[in-house]
């Protein structure tokens, strides 16, 4: 069984839900472009995996495991995910209007990014216990978010950079992805 | 919409190049990387997902007079997580193989943002026959970008192309095509993560370059008709425009 630090540890570095699992690319090339974005929506991704841990762990071990109803997983997570994700809008929305601005339709589109429902379904998947589920929801989160805040600092010298006319936009910042991605790889030995 | 043949078509053909979900309108970005380190692994999730968007794009089209505009996103959520969760019983009883190595990305087609945005955007809107073709040409485009992506990926990473192929649809002693010099010098870089990330830049480079046009900018208001967030926006200045 591991142990708890090396959970966290292993969510937020080696791997890395944006750079190593590829989970959540949409908000990670969308959101990533000013600092104080990035490490809002990052805030918001990691509240809403812990509460959707929180909830859909008991759910499908306290309902649907008895009942033999595990293939309603998707279903049941997805609308958990939906339902926080509207809690933290009202929220944000009356308590950060800035910011919510600034996170725009990547708001709502927390639903579909694939890291929260990819974390729920992963702590089943792997067997964790209960804290253990909430340590790797808590890693996770704060993984993405270390992503995103690294990459917009990257994305600020892309700014002026003098790119070909070919490459701008998208496929100059998945280029640039391809390179933080490449020093994370650095993590990869850290646990064995 | 569906008077003559022409139009649908026309709705086959546009999602495969014209508006490929993939590669020109950067829609489903998620499984693009994840899966793609083989080329077989992007038929199969691209053949997955475009089962999953033709049956919820029949049953979304059905019930779009049914469905409260109020509700319809969770009720959207819910038809597509039914699809998905059918799809994993079909690939784990008939094709194991391929059910292991797609793993949890399997699940994750209920978030890929190609199904939502054509739910939201089309099959909300348009007839049943509509949007069956819709989801056909859209499905195909998304396949197709994959297995393009894959191939890349694979052939320069391992050398081999269409190694799992032969496992996917039973053929026992499937010889993977090999690839002479590569096979003896692979870069791995292109089958982990960093490698996905780099094929797909490129790949979207070289669209842009042939399409001619200018790159992707930031998402446009294009007024609220096609917005898929218009419930949600408060950009009435924007709205107008």
């Amino acid at each position: 069984m591991k142990t708890l630090g090396v959970i966290l540890l292993s969510a937020m570095l080696t791997d890395n839900f944006v750079l190593s699992k590829f989970m959540g690319i949409c908000p990670f090339l969308g959101v990533s472009k000013k600092l104080d974005s990035a490490s809002g929506m990052g805030i918001a991704v990691t509240f809403v995996m812990i509460c959707a841990t929180i909830v859909t762990y008991p759910i499908h071990h306290g309902i649907l495991v008895p009942n033999g109803l595990e293939y309603f997983d998707t279903v049941v997570f997805i609308l958990v995910i939906a339902l926080f994700v509207q809690l933290v809008e009202i929220a944000m929305k009356k308590m950060l209007p800035p910011l919510y601005k600034s996170l725009g339709v990547y708001l709502p589109l927390i639903t579909t990014n694939c890291a929260v429902l990819g974390v729920t379904v992963l702590n089943i998947d792997n067997s964790y216990g209960f804290i253990q589920s909430i340590v790797n929801a808590l890693g996770g989160g704060l993984g993405f978010m270390l992503a995103l805040v690294i990459f917009s600092g990257v994305r600020k010298k892309l700014e002026y950079a003098d790119i070909p006319e070919t490459f701008k936009g998208v496929p100059a910042t998945l280029i640039a992805a391809s390179i933080v991605s490449v020093s994370f790889m650095g993590f990869s030995g850290l646990f064995n | 919409m569906a008077e003559n043949k022409t139009p649908l078509v026309k709705e086959i053909s546009k999602g495969i190049i014209k508006e490929n979900p993939t590669l020109v309108m950067l829609l489903g970005m998620c499984p693009t990387l994840a899966v793609t380190t083989q080329a077989s692994n992007g038929i199969g999730m691209g053949l997955a997902t475009t089962f999953v968007l033709l049956g919820s794009n029949i049953v979304i089209s059905a019930l779009r007079k049914v469905i409260p505009d109020k509700v319809r996103i969770p009720a959207f959520i819910v038809i597509i997580a039914s699809f998905v969760t059918l799809v994993g019983f079909l690939l784990e009883g008939f094709v194991p193989p391929l059910y292991e190595s797609l793993g949890i990305y399997l699940t994750l087609i209920t978030v890929n943002c190609i199904i939502f945005g054509r739910a939201e955007m089309f099959a909300s809107k348009n007839n049943v026959i509509a949007s069956a073709c819709d989801a056909i040409g859209m499905g195909l485009g998304f396949t197709l970008a994959l297995f393009i992506m894959g191939s890349v990926r694979e052939i320069l990473g391992s050398g081999q192309w269409l190694a799992g192929l032969g496992q996917m649809i039973g053929i026992e002693d499937w010889q993977p095509i090999t690839i002479p010099f590569v096979s003896e010098n692979p870069m791995l870089l292109f089958i982990m993560p960093a490698g996905g990330f780099f094929t797909l830049g490129i790949i979207i480079a070289m669209v842009n370059k042939l399409s001619n046009k200018k790159p992707p900018q930031e998402i446009e208001c294009g007024g609220c008709d096609n917005c898929p967030m218009s419930g949600k926006c408060d950009n009435k200045e924007e709205k107008a425009s």
